[in-house]
C-alpha cells in the first residue's frame, strides 16, 4: 500500500509537508515528492485538500493463506508459574476466535509444567501445544524460538499472541523472522476485520503521538505483541478441559548457542503496579525524592502502591520499575493520582485508561489537567495532606 | 576486535506536541537525534575501545541522506569507520524488511566481530530489529543488555529481566541490544568533531550490498499501516476551585459517591 502523488492534480501548497509525522515529503518544482522516510502512514492522503495524493494497493498476488487456522497465544511461564499476561492474552484471544469463528490454543514450553495446561483450559484455551524439555525450563532465546517454530511450521495458527515482557520481545521477533511474517509489537487495541477474518492491530506510533493500525494481509501467522496490563483477563471456568498436544522437541549439539550461569533476582520489592487498583503517581513536581514519602502515605492510606513519570526515574530519585508510561508499565487502576506530573505524551500514554484521574499541579495550564477527571491546582504537599485529613474524618477512617 | 554499532536517527519523541486545536502533530523545531538507546551501545563500544586501542568501531545505519549528519556524531563520539544504507528502495520498511537490509549492510563490511545496537528506538519503540538482524545474520542474539564483559571468542553479558538478572554467556560473533541502565554516554569532543569531517562516510545503495529491491522496503514488509490517526484526547474533566481545604473535601466527598474509598 504505497502512497502516490498523482502530479496533476498536486498544487504546491506544502500541507501534506506539514502533515508527514516521518519527515519523508518534499517539494521539488512545485509538486510534492514522497521520499524513502515514507512509511505509508497515510497521513498526507488526509491532509491533501486536492484528493492528489493516494494510497495504492500494490495488486500483490495475494498468498494461500487457508492452510492457517486457529488463534494461539504463547502462554509464557517462569519457574513453573503462569505469567499474567498470558491470561489476559487468553481473554481476548477467545474475543479474536469468536469473530473468526476458530478455536482458541494456547502453547506452552517448559520442563515438567504439564499441570499448566489444567489451568489453561480453565482460561478458555480449548487446546494446549504442550513442549517439554530439559532444555526450555529456563527461557534462551534458541530453544523456544525452536519448539514454537517447529510447532507453528506444523499446526499452521492464523494468529500468534504474546506478551510483551523481556521474554515475550525476544522470542516474537526470532520466530517472525523464521516463519517469515510480520510482527507488531505492544498493540492496544486487536479487532478482526469482519470482511477478511484478518487482524487488526493497533497500536501507538511516535511516542504515543500518533495511533497506526498495522494489517498482516499476506502472510501468516499474524503475530502481535501486548503488553501486560493492557487487555482484560479471561474469567476462570473451573474444571473446563480441553485437548493436550504434546510437541515433540529435540535439541542437538550447538542449538542453544548462549548459556544461563546465573539468575540474580533484585533485592528490591517487586512493583506490581498492573494489579494495583490505587496509584499515586508522582513527576517532577514533587522537587525531590523524599516526595515519594508522601506519596507512598496517601498509598499506603488507600491500599494502592506508588509509581511515577519518566523524569522522576530519570532524575534518579526512584527506580525504573515504578516508571508508568509508554517507555514503562501501562496501567488501568481505580484510582490514579498523578501529583506534579505535567503530563507529557508518554506518559499519557501508560495511563490514560484508568478508572478515575486526578491530577494535582501547581502549574494551570499542564497538560495533564486535559485528561484529567477531576483536577486540583495546587502545591501537592499542602494538597496532599489535606485530602488525608479529610479521609481521617470519614465515618469508617477506622478501617484505613 | 571490530565492533559493528547499528545506530538510528530519530526525531526527538519528547519534543513532539500535538495541536490542540487541529489534533495534528506539530513537527516544526524537532529535533533529530541519535536514539538513545544506540548512543547506550556506542558508548559500551567506545569503553572498550578505551581499555583496548586495537578495538575498532563501525557504526552502521539505514536512513535517508540527512542520517549522515548522526553518523558524524557518532564519528565525534569515537566511532572509526561510518556507513550509510540509503536507498528510495529501503523506503517504507516494516522491521522484518528494515532487519533484511541491515544484516546485508553489515555482512558487507569485513571483519565484524560483534555487533551492538540499542534495545529499542524512541519512534516506534518495537524492540524488535536488532534481534530480527542476529536471525538474518545467523548469530545468537542476547536483548536487554545492561553489562559486558568481554572475553577471548565470547562473551559474558548480565540480560535485564523484570526482577532482576540473568548472567549469559554467549560465543561470539554475536548481537547484543543494550539499555540504557549499561552506561552514561559521553559527548563529543571538539577535536573529535573536526576529525569527524575528516573522515568518509561510506554509502551503499541496494547494488552495493546485492539486494533485489523486491527483497527490500515497502515490497517485502510483511506488515502493512492500515491507517493512522491522533489519539483521541479524552474529554477535560472538572476543575475543583477554592481553598486547598474546599478542594480536598470536595475531592474525598466525590470519591465516597463513587464508593472509591
Amino acid at each position: 500500500m504505497a502512497v502516490q502523488v498523482i502530479k496533476d492534480k498536486c498544487k504546491g501548497c506544502t500541507k501534506c509537508v506539514k502533515s508527514c509525522p516521518f519527515t519523508a515529503i518534499t517539494m521539488e518544482e512545485k509538486k510534492a515528492v514522497i521520499g524513502s522516510a515514507c512509511t505509508g502512514c497515510g497521513q498526507c492522503v488526509e491532509a491533501c485538500p486536492f484528493q492528489a495524493i493516494e494510497k495504492a494497493d500494490d495488486g500483490k498476488q495475494a498468498a494461500d493463506l487457508s492452510a492457517y487456522h486457529g488463534v494461539w497465544v504463547f502462554a509464557e511461564q517462569r519457574e513453573g508459574k503462569l505469567m499474567q499476561v498470558a491470561v489476559e492474552l487468553l481473554g481476548e484471544g477467545q474475543k479474536l476466535a469468536a469473530a473468526i469463528g476458530c478455536e482458541l490454543c494456547a502453547v506452552l514450553c517448559g520442563s515438567g509444567v504439564e499441570g499448566l495446561a489444567e489451568e489453561l483450559f480453565e482460561y478458555g484455551a480449548d487446546k494446549v501445544y504442550y513442549a517439554d524439555a530439559p532444555e526450555l525450563g529456563q527461557y534462551t532465546t534458541d530453544a523456544y524460538t525452536k519448539a514454537i517454530y517447529e510447532a507453528i511450521t506444523q499446526y499452521k495458527p492464523e494468529i500468534v499472541l504474546l506478551g510483551a515482557t523481556h521474554i515475550g520481545r525476544d522470542l516474537g521477533p526470532c520466530l517472525a523472522v523464521k516463519c517469515n511474517t510480520g510482527l507488531t509489537a505492544d498493540c492496544t487495541k486487536l479487532e478482526i476485520n469482519p470482511e477478511t477474518k484478518g487482524i487488526m492491530q493497533t497500536r501507538p506510533a511516535f511516542g504515543g503521538n500518533l495511533m497506526a493500525t498495522i494489517v498482516c494481509p499476506n502472510h501468516r501467522p499474524q503475530m502481535s505483541t501486548v503488553r501486560p496490563g493492557v487487555m482484560e483477563k479471561a474469567s476462570r471456568e473451573p474444571g473446563r478441559k480441553g485437548q493436550l498436544v504434546k510437541l515433540t522437541v529435540s535439541f542437538q549439539e550447538g542449538d542453544i548457542r548462549t548459556k544461563v550461569l546465573e539468575v540474580v533476582k533484585s533485592v528490591k520489592e517487586m512493583v506490581s503496579l498492573t494489579d494495583a487498583e490505587v496509584i499515586v503517581s508522582g513527576g517532577m513536581g514533587l522537587g525531590k525524592p523524599e516526595g515519594f514519602e508522601l506519596l507512598k502515605k496517601l498509598a499506603q492510606r488507600l491500599e494502592g502502591t506508588i509509581a511515577s513519570s519518566r523524569a522522576a526515574v530519570d532524575a534518579g530519585w526512584i527506580d525504573h520499575a515504578y516508571q508508568v508510561g509508554q517507555t514503562g508499565t501501562t496501567v488501568k487502576p481505580k484510582i490514579y493520582f498523578a501529583c506534579g506530573i505535567s503530563g507529557a505524551i508518554q506518559h499519557v500514554a501508560g495511563m490514560q485508561n484508568s478508572g478515575l484521574i486526578i491530577a494535582i499541579n501547581t502549574n494551570e495550564s499542564a497538560p495533564i489537567f486535559d485528561i484529567a477527571d477531576i483536577g486540583i491546582v495546587g502545591d501537592l504537599y499542602q494538597v496532599l495532606p489535606a485530602i488525608m485529613e479529610e479521609m481521617d474524618k470519614l465515618p469508617n477512617a477506622s478501617n484505613h | 576486535m571490530k565492533i559493528l554499532v547499528c545506530v538510528k536517527q530519530v526525531p526527538d519523541t519528547n519534543e513532539v506536541k500535538i495541536d490542540p486545536v487541529k489534533g495534528t502533530l506539530i513537527r516544526d523545531g524537532v529535533p533529530s537525534i541519535l536514539n538513545p538507546d544506540d548512543a547506550n551501545a556506542l558508548e559500551a563500544a567506545l569503553q572498550l575501545k578505551d581499555k583496548d586501542p586495537k578495538v575498532t568501531i563501525a557504526v552502521l545505519t539505514m536512513g535517508p541522506p540527512q542520517a549522515t549528519y548522526m553518523l558524524r556524531e557518532c564519528l565525534a563520539m569515537g566511532a572509526d569507520e561510518a556507513y550509510l544504507l540509503s536507498d528510495r528502495a529501503f523506503g517504507g520498511a516494516d522491521t522484518c524488511a528494515t532487519s533484511t537490509t541491515i544484516a546485508a549492510g553489515i555482512r558487507k563490511v569485513e571483519g565484524v566481530d560483534v555487533i551492538f545496537a540499542g534495545r529499542q528506538a524512541i519512534d516506534g519503540d518495537t524492540a524488535q530489529v536488532g534481534p530480527q538482524v542476529a536471525q538474518r545474520l545467523g548469530v545468537p542474539v542476547v536483548t536487554y543488555v545492561q553489562d559486558i564483559q568481554m572475553g577471548e571468542g565470547n562473551v559474558t553479558v548480565q540480560r535485564q529481566m523484570e526482577d532482576g538478572y540473568e548472567v549469559i554467556n554467549v560465543k561470539t560473533p554475536c548481537l547484543l541490544t543494550c539499555v540504557k541502565e549499561l552506561n552514561e554516554p559521553r559527548y563529543m569532543s571538539v577535536g573529535a568533531i573536526v576529525d569527524a569531517y575528516k573522515k568518509e562516510i561510506t554509502v551503499w545503495n541496494h547494488t552495493d550490498v546485492a539486494l533485489d529491491p523486491a527483497d527490500c522496503g515497502l515490497n517485502a514488509s510483511p506488515t502493512q499501516v492500515f491507517r493512522s490517526f491522533t489519539p483521541p484526547q479524552k474529554g477535560k474533566g472538572e476543575m475543583l476551585s477554592g481553598s486547598i481545604t474546599d478542594m480536598a473535601q470536595a475531592l474525598v466527598g466525590k470519591l465516597v459517591e463513587k464508593h472509591l474509598i
